[in-house]
């Protein structure tokens, strides 16, 4: 016999569904148009609610929460001016195929375009950087959307997606059942790759003689990790991974030729620039890591394997295109390649890899250990010893985030959480807030320069409330230093607007939001300051490190530049070849 | 080169917006568009005519696939098909030239649906070509307005989309 199912509203069905979904924090801020979902939120315990001091803090937040559990991150926000903060942390998450799902409230249905109070047109705003969307008109459709929005952003290539939900539909009542599978016919994400393309690829990979592995982030969002360090090991090629896709592959493996692109290493650069058969896995071919793409890798035949068609060939032309899960993919192949009776050419390999390490002996990271005023890359080596490669690590974006992405050596996925795509400064300190939730346990940091960090402060906040520990690592050099190292190279340094006369008093700061500060001036007090904040494990400190000023991250490809013509630190004391 | 996407999509609002608004975010050509119904009223027809190398068009089509109110996306350029637009067009109609406007309209076997003691309004159907044609061959002055549907598109034989 049929349960008759329960009658309930609007806002008890948004509650429910969550719980049903198996969502454990939902990270917001309350307003007029979602009221009534907020008492219901009161009522229960089974969704812990996150109350931000900003709706933009909310997003990064379930962000980097995402980015750390690969679980969807959930935000609610309310009509008007909550829906529209909440636009650069959907952009940065769809930049990225972050899967997550954010909540709007809308006015009623009835008041929907009379330009009504905190009245916004939020799918219209949101349509170019979500997945999808959707606005709910009738309570009878709540508990399915709600369903297809997490099936959809989580499935295929992950991505944020959009519910706007008008007033009255929280108001009103219905028969609750929160359906348990999804079927759409207008979207239905490949997993498996073809074997075909599989096979071929397998083929050409045994013949290459410079081959090249180039993973990105698509890796990570697959959960692939393990396949690809399988791959990788079983034919002993290099690999480079993409910002995006650091920790897919053990950064202190030996096949490990660091990160590519405008601030990778060189010898990562100048393998994929000599490389004759390149493997693109879940890797888009970014304009920051391709440099001038009439120049890009010249020699190679290219096989890409993506799980959005769109990504194949967008800016580089391919010669065996897999659509697929990169997991399932990298299964097939790994498989195909351990039975083949071909095997890799091993003297072409050891040529190569002897050419690798030719390139690898320029140590293109090199820089002065001997001053006494604080250099960004030893806070951030020295972290990176302090914590084992262990710890947790966010970043906004900039100078930092590239030294944080060369110095910190990512063995683990889901470890180095950044802004890869969209660039958003002010991501950080959110973002880690989201990590430390899911991870109370574990070392978080938050690795920033003093501009980034002041553009979502107010988070600090956030912290002290529901007790989020994380480490802040601010590199001050009182500059914006990558405007101005742009300005310095490429505006005959006319440092127009990249310095700030009034910066805070960071130690202040914190202390005044209730936390620690420590101010660092010198290269000797580095390693005492990062034992001291690591050891007070219940503190959020603020590590406001007075860094060199005029410091600029290298090796660097000029924009527009192919991937061979690379700027070396001044400390290299070798000419390019 | 111009081609003619066939799109079936799901008849919800905002589906046009999302097709529209990535021609526009992605720069692609669009040369018209146009959308309507079918015998499933959950599921909207579009025909879109737009051109660029075979890599843009390419990813066109990949770019649409990927909407998730997208159910299917044919390119009816790449084989044999027939295209129609719908025009309508008002033009001063008056002495001599009310004949000689009638006797055109019947070359091009199109049909004058209004007509007053100094108008006549035709509707023609045919290819954008044949359309052009048309109004290349009145006399400019005569040309009161021009309403074009745009082009439509199936495909020749007995495979459906």
């Amino acid at each position: 016999m049929a349960k008759s199912k329960e009658i309930l509203r609007g806002a008890e069905i948004f509650c429910r569904a969550l719980k049903d979904e198996g969502v454990k924090h939902l990270f917001g801020y309350p307003g007029g148009a979602v009221l009534h979902i907020y008492d219901e939120l009161f009522k229960q315990d089974a969704v812990e609610h996150i109350l931000v001091r900003h709706e933009q803090g909310a997003v990064h937040a379930a962000d980097g929460y995402a980015r750390a559990t690969g679980m969807p991150g959930v935000v609610l926000v309310t009509s008007g001016p909550g829906a529209t903060n909440t636009v650069t942390g959907i952009a940065t998450a769809f930049m990225d195929s972050i899967p997550m799902v954010v909540f709007t409230g809308q006015v009623a249905t009835h008041m929907i375009g009379n330009d009504a109070f905190q009245e916004v047109d939020a799918i219209g705003i949101t349509r170019p950087c979500v997945k999808h969307n959707f606005l709910v008109k009738d309570v009878k459709e709540l508990a399915a959307t709600i369903k297809h929005a997490f099936y959809v952003a989580t499935t295929g290539r992950p991505g944020p997606v959009v519910v706007d939900i008008p007033k009255d539909v929280t108001a009103d009542s219905c028969e609750y059942e929160y359906p348990t599978s999804v079927d759409m016919r207008s979207y239905k994400p490949v997993v498996k790759g073809h074997p075909g393309q599989i096979k071929r690829a397998a083929e050409l990979i045994l013949s290459a003689k410079k081959p090249m592995i180039y993973s990105g982030g698509g890796v990570i969002l697959s959960n692939a990790s393990e396949e690809l360090t399988d791959f990788t090991r079983e034919l002993g090629y290099p690999i480079t991974n993409t910002l995006m896709g650091l920790g897919a592959y053990p950064a202190t493996d030996k096949q490990f030729v660091g990160m590519l692109g405008m601030h990778g290493t060189y010898e990562a650069n100048m393998a994929m620039h000599h490389c004759d058969v390149l493997i693109a896995i879940g890797a888009r071919f970014d304009d920051r890591v391709t440099g001038d793409l009439d120049q890009f890798c010249p020699y190679a035949k290219i096989i890409q394997i993506d799980i959005d068609p769109s990504s194949i060939a967008k800016n580089v032309p391919v010669d065996i295109p897999i659509v697929g899960d990169v997991k399932h993919v990298l299964t097939d192949l790994t498989a195909l390649i351990k039975a083949s009776k071909n095997k890799p050419d091993t003297e072409a390999i050891k040529l190569w890899w002897d050419q690798i390490k030719e390139w690898q002996s320029i140590d293109c990271l090199k820089f002065d250990r001997t001053t006494e005023v604080i250099k960004p890359q030893y806070v951030i080596e020295k972290f990176y010893e302090l914590t084992n490669g262990d710890a947790y690590v966010t970043s906004d974006v900039g100078q930092h985030q590239m030294w944080a992405a060369q110095f910190y050596k990512f063995d683990k996925p889901r470890h180095w959480i950044n802004s890869g795509g969209l660039g958003t400064m002010g991501f950080g300190l959110p973002a880690a807030m989201g990590v430390k939730l899911a991870f109370p346990d574990d070392v978080v940091a938050c690795i920033t320069g003093e501009a980034s960090l002041v553009m979502c402060i107010q988070e600090l906040s956030t912290c002290l409330q529901y007790g989020l520990p994380v480490k802040v690592i601010n590199l001050n050099n009182r500059y914006m230093g990558m405007v101005r190292q742009w300005q310095e190279f490429f505006y005959a340094g006319r440092y127009s607007h990249s310095y700030m006369e009034a910066i805070p008093d960071f130690v202040k700061l914190a202390e005044s939001f209730g936390h620690t500060g420590m101010r660092i001036e010198k290269t000797a007090d580095v390693d005492g300051a990062l034992k001291d904040a690591l050891a007070m494990k219940d503190k959020l400190v603020m590590m406001d490190f007075i860094t060199d000023q005029t410091e600029n991250v290298y090796p660097m490809i000029a924009s527009g530049k192919g991937q061979h013509e690379m700027h070396l630190p001044p400390t290299t004391d070798r000419e390019l070849a | 080169m111009r081609h003619i996407l066939s799109l079936l999509l799901e008849n919800e609002a905002g589906a046009l917006s999302r097709v529209s608004g990535l021609f526009s975010a992605r720069a692609f050509n669009i040369e018209s568009l146009t959308v309507a119904p079918t015998e499933d009223p959950t599921v909207s027809r579009m025909t879109l005519v737009t051109s660029g190398s075979d890599e843009i068009v390419e990813q066109i089509t990949k770019q649409l696939n990927k909407l998730v109110d997208v159910i299917k996306v044919v390119d009816l350029s790449e084989s044999r098909h027939i295209e129609r637009e719908l025009l309508l067009i008002k033009l001063t109609a008056k002495n001599d030239h009310r004949e000689e406007i009638k006797r055109l309209v019947d070359i091009f076997r199109g049909h004058i649906i209004d007509v007053t003691d100094s108008s006549y309004t035709i509707e023609m159907t045919g290819s954008g070509d044949k359309l052009d044609a048309f109004i290349d061959a009145l006399d400019k002055k005569l040309i009161l307005e021009v309403v074009r549907s745009g082009v439509s598109g199936i495909a020749r034989g007995d495979k459906a989309i």
